[in-house]
């Protein structure tokens, strides 16, 4: 009799999802992390003395709300301190379009486009719906399908008929596509083409003129399909996201052990048998479940020699090009950014002006280098949230893309200029702000590999695309949570649905563990 | 005027094989074309004085064996002689060789990476599985996946099923083989830069796509789905030029009894009552039918030779959405003599296959990028060959005639239209590029044709000089093409058929299109078929 029924690695919001729902079914759970703290990629870190920052994710797009509701998060201390934000697409001079729902507002759009944002919101919404539904389940098996499988697929056939004759032919359309072509079908107007494409391509190593960036965007707007009209920013940063999580897994029992390294995952006769830790303890568990990324999961804690090696071969072929940076600012006042006010600058703001502005951003990156002039999400939560900074002052936190991780020049000699060249970028839409600054923090790719221990810094643990979606996510042999090694289970962002904090990879994983492992 | 069963526009090979099906059904069939000369895009053409240019496509596979055989092609005159393998030149002077016998092929990439020799088993046994899925539906009609309808039900469990006789691992390699990037998939087998870029071309042949675009691998599947005498994947040159095979498809068709009428053309599709009743020319003359086949592109169809307010609002403005984007260019020359390349023996059978100049992705990528904005490549990706080799038709004794594809060039330049200078130079950079690897190739030149997309679409009336009459990606293809719900071949208006390049299963000389649309013609006809669904061989 071993102490633990599983060990979770990793105390990433995926993680600590899984062992709360596992430790309701009465499993004994630890969960070994690495860090000082638990969250993985969604903490709260002081990256200055006295300002505080959202390090990895900084915002919540889609976080299951079932799941919320499940494991009591607000109980635990999980508190918005805005909810439903507006994005706001910057332009240099000052003529910025205004999202929110289904209204898009600013000075010289024309009708059609208002109105045709509104449609296209409409339809987004309901193949997010769909979406959302696929998201929450197991994806399925097509061919060597249990009866789990064949129910999935008849609902997931049968929603898809029921979105009706036109909506149905459109997302067959669409759904393989790419953003630039879907949008220049739809808008005139470049300013909210550049913006919508960004929800597209964020986290993504894809360019809007790649196809792929439609379903992409569906999954960004997952949130639309559970209810809400835009991205929530947690009071405390999205540590707190995690530290609620890990409050309720804990009241379920878990025991969550920090500065806990797994340095392997051990195997005997094709069944894992427990995980060793960096002290050189061993814990003995009979199911193991990685919410590290896959390749580290397979690669470095499994090994290829416990693998067969076609199944290496596809862990080796995953693709996870880490193409985005993180830029935190703490400033001694509020930044202003030219034609939006005050009270506006609390919403999430986008840097993208056209949709040739997107792609060349992204053009680089193919090459190993850096956008000389990138694409950013610019938040500023302070404006919600006075714990983050001294009174008065603010942090800003912005993704900016696209910066790959595999830099021809090497990061080490170009992190500099890099910094430089976002804050060029940010100074046109911001033009004080520079004088602002009391303290920086930029995160490349690489930084993020080192800091969050996600190979390739890629936030999604592996591509967001059409090859590397449900059936087909991470790789072929562990698709559906399970693993050829037994009582092996994945439970991160690179199993399916994928990234983003949302949680459902976790809670699907403990579906489907207290299914398999009904023995144990 | 005269009435007949059915009118085809367009002397395509497409229109022709959709004629000479109907007329070997014993339909009084008129083919109308504008151009002096049949053919569309499949044609020779005597341009310099001795030579015969395959002045549009060059090369042939995709042509169905079928559609070769019902029609009797080869007593026709059509003869097609396999040419097999190829090379790549390398800025560092080595080449890397593309051979049709395997083990060459494997010794060839032996040279360069053993790794890589090794990974090229797994790579040609994965990507000929994906051939042989996908040449089974060439010839069929695709399905509605919103239709009730029998019929659509049950072709859509036809391709349920022969995707579940792949199993479940091999139907995930091919979900992601169709949805990669050609750059990715090659890099998942190879480390080896030219032989990476010697095997992309296929990706982005004819294609507004990068080689890092997902969805390349597709279009690549799409250049190796053909075969020469039943060599799947081979490609030869049709004797006598591409105009060959469209003038084995009109004696072919003229001896069922169809008609041609050349300078032809056609300036309006009659419609009356919500049905088509014939064609107007230009020159004023009319002729009718109640069946009429457009083998032009569905945008040229819909929106230049119809009126909006004969078709459905939504089928205008899908015209008008459909992707359909200049992407290539051609250049035929005329030579003095066989030129020869550095570090090739003159004698090597490797002249005789088709010559490329781009050894790395990251060149055929960038090359894309400066198709994004709006100028042709400064380092084009070149498919080269020079048939006069082995076809001596073509060219004076002695002489020879070559024929260059150039990936990529716009419809439009950012600077606004192509001008006379910008021809100029962009055929200048295309011979720069030859002449790097070919000293003596630039004083062996006679006459050089250079064509943009504006003069392919001119001439041929391709929109935007795009050889696949529209983008295959996804949005257009299978039951997706030309539009969702107007995948079957038959247009908006009864008795309007579209039989082109534009719908299933797509651009190449293949005459699976016009196949298929004469079938679809005949169901509506209530006659019995002739058009062949499936291939012995398959």
């Amino acid at each position: 009799m071993t102490e633990y029924d599983a060990v979770v690695i990793g105390a990433g919001h995926n993680g600590l999802v899984c062992a709360a729902y596992l430790a309701k079914k009465g499993r004994r759970v630890l969960i070994a992390e690495a860090a000082e703290i638990v969250g993985g990629a969604s903490i709260t870190r002081e990256f200055a003395a006295g300002y505080s920052v959202s390090a990895c994710a900084h915002l919540l797009y889609q976080f299951h709300p079932g799941i919320a509701r499940d494991l009591e998060l607000e109980k635990h201390g999980l508190e918005l301190a805005s909810d439903d934000l507006a994005t706001i697409a910057l332009a240099s001079d000052g003529h910025y379009r205004r999202f929110s729902g289904s209204v898009v507002t600013g000075n010289g759009l024309t009708q059609k486009d208002i109105s045709g944002f509104a449609a296209f919101h409409e339809q987004m919404t309901r193949y997010a719906k769909l979406l959302a539904k696929v998201a929450g389940r197991r994806p399925p098996k097509l061919i060597e399908s249990d009866w789990h499988d064949k129910l999935n697929l008849a609902k997931i056939g049968l929603d898809i008929r029921r979105l009706g004759r036109d909506d149905m032919r459109e997302l067959l359309r669409i759904g393989a596509i790419n953003l630039f072509d879907v949008l220049n079908e739809k808008f005139t107007d470049e300013l909210l083409k550049g913006a919508l494409s960004v929800d597209g391509v964020l986290g993504a190593h894809m360019g809007p003129r790649s196809p792929n960036t439609v379903l992409a965007y569906l999954y960004r707007h997952l949130g639309d399909g559970f209810g809400t009209s835009g991205p929530a920013i947690p009071r405390g940063g999205m540590g707190s996201v995690t530290m609620a999580l890990a409050a309720a897994a804990r009241a379920e029992g878990v025991e969550i052990r920090n500065r806990t390294p797994v340095t392997k995952i051990l195997c005997s006769a094709g069944r894992t048998t427990g995980v060793k830790l960096g002290s050189g303890e061993t814990v003995e568990a009979g199911l193991v479940v990685s919410n590290a990324d896959p390749k580290t999961t397979f690669e470095t804690l499994v090994g290829f020699p416990e693998l067969e090696a076609g199944f290496s071969r596809r862990v080796h072929n995953i693709r996870a090009r880490g193409t985005t940076a993180k830029l935190h600012l703490a400033l001694d006042g509020m930044p202003e950014f030219t034609g939006i006010d005050a009270i506006d600058s609390g919403a999430r703001l986008v840097v993208a002006p056209d949709l040739a502005y997107v792609e060349r951003a992204f053009d680089p990156a193919k090459y190993g280098e850096f956008s000389p002039a990138p694409i950013m999400e610019i938040t500023i939560p302070s404006v919600h949230d006075e714990t983050l900074a001294p009174a008065g002052k603010h942090v800003l936190s912005a993704v900016v893309q696209f910066a790959p991780y595999e830099l021809k020049a090497g990061w080490d000699a170009s992190k500099k200029s890099f910094e430089n060249t976002i804050l060029a970028t940010l100074s046109q839409y911001a033009p004080g702000i520079r004088d602002q600054i009391v303290a920086s923090e930029v995160l490349t790719p690489w930084d993020i590999e080192q800091q969050f221990r996600i190979r390739g810094g890629h936030w999604h643990h592996c591509e967001f695309s059409l090859d590397q979606f449900m059936m087909m996510r991470p790789a072929f042999g562990a698709t559906q949570y399970y693993t050829p090694i037994d009582g092996l289970y994945l439970c991160g962002a690179g199993a399916h649905p994928g990234g983003g904090v949302m949680g459902l990879a976790g809670r699907n994983a403990a579906n489907e563990i207290v299914k398999r492992e009904k023995t144990t | 005027m005269k009435r007949y069963d059915a009118i085809v526009i367009g002397a395509g090979h497409n229109g022709l094989t959709n004629a000479a099906y109907l007329a070997k059904a014993g339909l009084d069939v008129l083919v109308v074309e504008r151009n002096p000369y049949i053919g569309g895009a499949t044609v020779s053409r005597e341009l310099h004085e001795g030579w015969l240019y395959s002045n549009c496509s060059y090369v042939c596979s995709l042509l169905r064996p079928e559609i070769t055989r019902d029609l009797e092609l080869p007593r026709h005159g059509l003869q097609v002689v396999p040419y097999g393998g190829g090379v790549t030149f390398m800025e560092n002077g080595d080449y890397f060789a593309s051979f049709e016998d395997h083990e060459a092929q494997l010794r060839e990439i032996a040279r360069h990476s053993v790794r890589d020799a090794n990974a090229y088993e797994r790579y040609h046994t994965d990507v000929t599985k994906q051939t042989r899925l996908i040449r089974p539906f060439l010839l069929r009609t695709p399905p509605d996946p919103t239709s009730f309808k029998p019929r659509d039900i049950k072709e859509l469990l036809f391709l349920a099923k022969a995707f579940y006789h792949l199993g479940e691992e091999t139907l995930n390699d091919t979900f992601r083989f169709w949805t990669m990037s050609i750059g990715d998939y090659l890099n998942e087998y190879f480390e080896t830069d030219v032989l990476k870029a010697a095997l992309a071309g296929s990706g982005i042949i004819g294609t507004a796509l990068g080689v890092y675009s997902p969805g390349s691998a597709y279009v690549l599947l799409h250049h190796y789905m053909g075969d020469v005498d039943g060599t799947v994947g081979a490609w030869g040159f049709a004797r006598g030029g591409m105009g060959a095979v469209s003038g084995a498809l009109a004696k072919a068709f003229q001896s069922y009894g169809g008609e041609i009428k050349v300078a032809a053309e056609v300036s309006r599709i009659v419609v009356k009552n919500g049905r088509t009743t014939g064609v107007a020319l230009a020159n004023g003359d009319e002729y009718h039918s109640d069946i009429v086949v457009s083998n032009l592109d569905p945008r040229r169809t819909f929106t230049v030779i119809m009126d909006e307010s004969d078709l459905p609002a939504d089928i205008v403005t899908k015209a008008k959405n459909f992707k359909i984007r200049g992407s290539s260019g051609k250049l035929n020359i005329a030579l003095d003599g066989l030129p020869t390349f550095t570090g090739l023996d003159p004698n090597s059978r490797l002249m005789i296959g088709d010559m490329h100049f781009s050894d790395s992705l990251e060149n055929m990528e960038r090359a894309y990028d400066d198709w994004k904005n709006g100028t042709w490549s400064k380092k084009p990706y070149l498919d080269m060959v020079i048939p006069t080799q082995t076809d001596p038709t073509m060219a004076p004794p002695g002489k020879h005639m070559m024929s260059v594809f150039v990936q990529y060039a716009p419809p439009k330049l950012a600077t606004g239209e192509w001008t006379d200078a910008d021809r100029d130079a962009f055929g200048k950079t295309v011979l720069d590029t030859i002449g790097n690897h070919s000293p003596d190739f630039k004083d062996l030149i006679l006459h050089v044709e250079v064509r943009t997309p504006q003069d392919i679409e001119n001439e041929v009336g391709l929109t935007e000089g795009n050889i696949f009459q529209g983008e295959l990606t996804f949005d257009q293809l299978l039951f997706n093409r030309p539009f969702p719900g107007y995948a079957q071949y038959r247009g908006p208006v009864q008795g309007l058929y579209l039989c082109g390049s534009g719908t299933h299963p797509g651009g190449g000389v293949m005459s699976a299109p016009g196949a298929n649309a004469a079938r679809e013609i005949f169901l509506d006809l209530k006659r019995d078929n002739l058009v062949p669904e499936a291939y012995a061989d398959d």
